[in-house]
């Protein structure tokens, strides 16, 4: 069984990484198909899917759709109880779920929900997403209703930026400058109180003062649900570090996209994870030994120096077979450094990598997901 | 038809921002934009302000800092973070003595979340004055957020003025506003791939962009285009027959693969770049794929290949 079938078989949650662009929503539309056909019940949760995929997946006009089993599985050949439903991340939407499932009271809703500094908050683009597709995986885990997660992650520059993104929020919830401010001013505090409000006013007139009073509104609004906030910060980082949960690195074949990968695997295990399997994706197919391109080439000089008959016809049938031997030795040449790098980079990462081809047409039909998902699972 | 020559196409703005959806190529671009500028005798600046890219690795050099430096004559590279920018324009006005503290107790991370697109600004700002430095450079080329950040990054100038009323980022904001209207100050080079997602990507941005803030539009660069040579049908038999020339069986198989899928790719890429000119009335810069890594010599390669499209512009 292939490392990826086995993850799909045994883990819970597959988190996809990787930079913008590599196919990360794609892939993780294909593995969460693939994981129905081995008959579980799979969720796969998607971010900014291209439109065809998401009309693909059932989700044109919603934010979750479960997809016919006579579209995913027209063979029937998957177990009875396997499901496979497609979920599309709003951010904002979930995001004042939050906020109303930790107020106190409505009124402290209310006040956070109309905060202009909390509209900002949740409708920024860098950060929010990320928290909230973490978010998401949690409520997915809580309802049991699932054997396997899979999670598309935002197309940030960096591919860890989802990971440090609850920290993220909590150290801004945390912020010490406006959290003093709120405590009650008495003895040694006072002092601080004091410089604290200077700094304020001086902040005050760096970006407005009604900015500053929107901060400090939010904080004074927000206080005492940082808690809660923590507490299901604490509880996705956990669901991420425990066993059952897998990373899934996507990487094109080229090398600014593998070296961020590499720099990913690296750093992914300063917060205790690993990345348990490498995808490469859209890998120019090898036509031709990677060691031809010199013998090609040879053979369309060859046919090139041919002397000119009387037949210009044939000369010219030789010359376009000339050219197709320069343009398999072309591609022989670029498939082989693909690889190379993909090779170099796998070692280092401790791995081997999964080649996707890059296929002769687009994915956008459940069709070409699964085709895509027998180069996954092998 | 009068054409564009490169030396007016290179200098018809001071600033060029080159943007696009994440790895379409946007960081090749750059590089490639600012060396066949610098070919032409300008003086280039580029900057990168989105942390690490690999911009270093196609110049050939080590990771780029806020310092600037040398990757060839006339052409200088430095990186740009927001809040080295906003430490260095709080100091010029006096108000040092809470900079430092912005940083470093993580207010400034409440105060750019309060203030969406604060960072832009004052990265934008500081672009603004390295424009108009008594010695800057002629040509100032920028290394933009990924599409949809790219969006963000340049209408937050107008959402700023909106958000925040008085003070010297509003000053900031105001400048901004007025550089990214004025076309020949400052325009946008969008960067997209001959593929559906990318297409609908650098449309919507397009527009976006022109609607929301103004900004001038120059061509549409197409990246990886697969080059014309790469084509030809997928009958090796029938050409060696008629060349009366033998063919190895294993050859045959191997060229008419090949043949097929190029043939395959080229055809879908060709009627995304018809999609796009459909959908995007600009004129189009076709990039070729590259058969090698990105680096000083492709670079090179790219530039000759976007000088020689230059020329077939239509002049303003």
């Amino acid at each position: 069984m292939s490392a990826l079938a086995d993850l799909l078989d045994h883990r819970h949650v597959l988190v996809c990484c990787g930079t913008g662009g590599v196919g990360k929503t794609t892939t993780a539309a294909a593995l969460a198909l693939a994981g129905a056909q081995q008959g579980r019940r799979v969720a796969v949760i998607t971010i900014d899917p291209a439109r065809r995929l998401a009309d693909t997946l059932g989700l044109a006009g919603h934010t979750d759709a479960e997809v016919d089993r006579d579209r995913w599985d027209p063979e029937g050949r998957a177990p009875g109880r396997a499901r496979l439903t497609a979920m599309m991340l709003d951010p904002s939407e979930t995001f004042d779920g939050l906020v109303a499932r930790y107020a106190r009271n409505e009124e402290q809703r209310d006040r956070i929900l109309g905060n202009r500094f909390y509209r900002n908050l949740a409708g920024a683009l860098s950060g929010t997403q990320e928290y909230m597709a973490m978010e998401r995986l949690h409520e997915l885990h809580e309802t049991g209703a699932y054997d396997l997660i899979v999670v598309d992650t935002p197309p940030t520059r960096h591919a860890l930026d989802f990971l440090d993104a609850p920290q993220r929020l909590i150290r801004l919830l945390d912020n010490r400058v406006f959290r003093l401010m709120m405590a009650p001013a008495r003895g040694a505090l006072r002092v601080a109180g004091t410089a604290l409000h200077l700094f304020v006013r001086q902040l005050g007139r760096v970006v407005g003062t009604g900015v500053v009073d929107d901060i400090v509104s939010f904080f004074r609004a927000f206080d005492g649900m940082e808690e809660g906030f923590r507490a299901r910060a604490d509880a996705v980082r956990t669901l991420l570090a425990a066993p059952d949960t897998a990373f899934v690195l996507v990487t094109s074949p080229r090398r600014d996209s593998i070296d961020e990968a590499r720099h990913f695997a690296e750093r992914i295990t300063d917060h205790g994870l690993t990345v348990d399997a490498l995808v490469a994706n859209r890998v120019l197919p090898a036509f031709a030994e990677a060691d031809a391109a010199a013998d090609l080439r040879a053979r369309a000089t060859a046919l090139r120096d041919r002397p000119a008959t009387d037949d210009p016809d044939a000369d010219a049938a030789g010359r376009r077979l000339a050219d197709r031997y320069d343009t398999l030795a072309d591609l022989a040449v670029v498939a082989a450094r693909e690889r190379a790098v993909l090779t170099e980079a796998a070692t280092a990462m401790g791995t081997r990598p999964v080649y996707v081809p890059y296929l002769d047409h687009d994915v956008h039909d459940l069709g070409a997901l699964r085709e895509i998902g027998r180069h996954l699972v092998g | 038809m009068r054409v564009m020559e490169l030396a007016q196409f290179c200098a018809s703005s001071r600033i060029v921002i080159v943007a696009g959806k994440g790895g379409v190529g946007k960081t090749t671009v750059v590089a490639t934009l600012a060396t066949m500028a610098a070919r032409t005798g300008l003086s280039v600046l580029v900057v990168e302000v989105e942390g690490k890219s690999g911009l270093s690795a196609a110049l050939g050099l080590p990771p780029l800092t806020y310092e600037e430096v040398e990757a060839r004559p006339r052409l200088r590279v430095r990186a740009l973070s927001a809040d080295d920018a906003l430490l260095e324009y709080l100091d010029q006005r006096g108000l040092h003595r809470i900079s430092g503290r912005l940083v470093r107790s993580g207010t400034l991370d409440v105060v750019a979340t309060a203030v969406p697109g604060m960072r832009d600004i004052l990265l934008l700002g500081k672009v603004k004055q390295l424009e108009q430095a008594a010695a800057g450079p002629d040509l100032i080329v920028v290394d933009a957020p990924a599409a949809g950040h790219a969006i963000t990054f340049l209408t937050s100038a107008r959402g700023l003025q909106d958000a925040v009323r008085v003070g010297p980022v509003r000053h900031q904001a105001d400048e901004v506003v007025a550089l990214l209207a004025d076309p020949a100050r400052c325009q946008v080079l969008l960067v997209t791939l001959p593929e559906e997602t990318p297409v609908n990507e650098v449309a919507e941005t397009a527009f976006a962009l022109e609607d929301r803030v103004g900004i001038a539009l120059g061509p549409v660069v197409v990246n990886q285009c697969l080059p014309a040579r790469w084509s030809g049908s997928p009958h090796a038999v029938a050409d060696a027959t008629r060349a009366r020339c033998d063919l190895d069986a294993d050859d045959a198989v191997a060229l008419d693969r090949a043949t097929a899928f190029v043939g395959a790719r080229r055809a879908i890429q060709l009627e995304q770049i018809r999609r796009l000119a459909t959908r995007l009335p600009l004129p189009q810069i076709h990039l070729p794929f590259l058969d090698e890594e990105i680096g000083p010599t492709g670079i090179d390669h790219l530039a000759d290949a976007f000088a020689a499209q230059v020329a077939t512009l239509r002049a303003p």
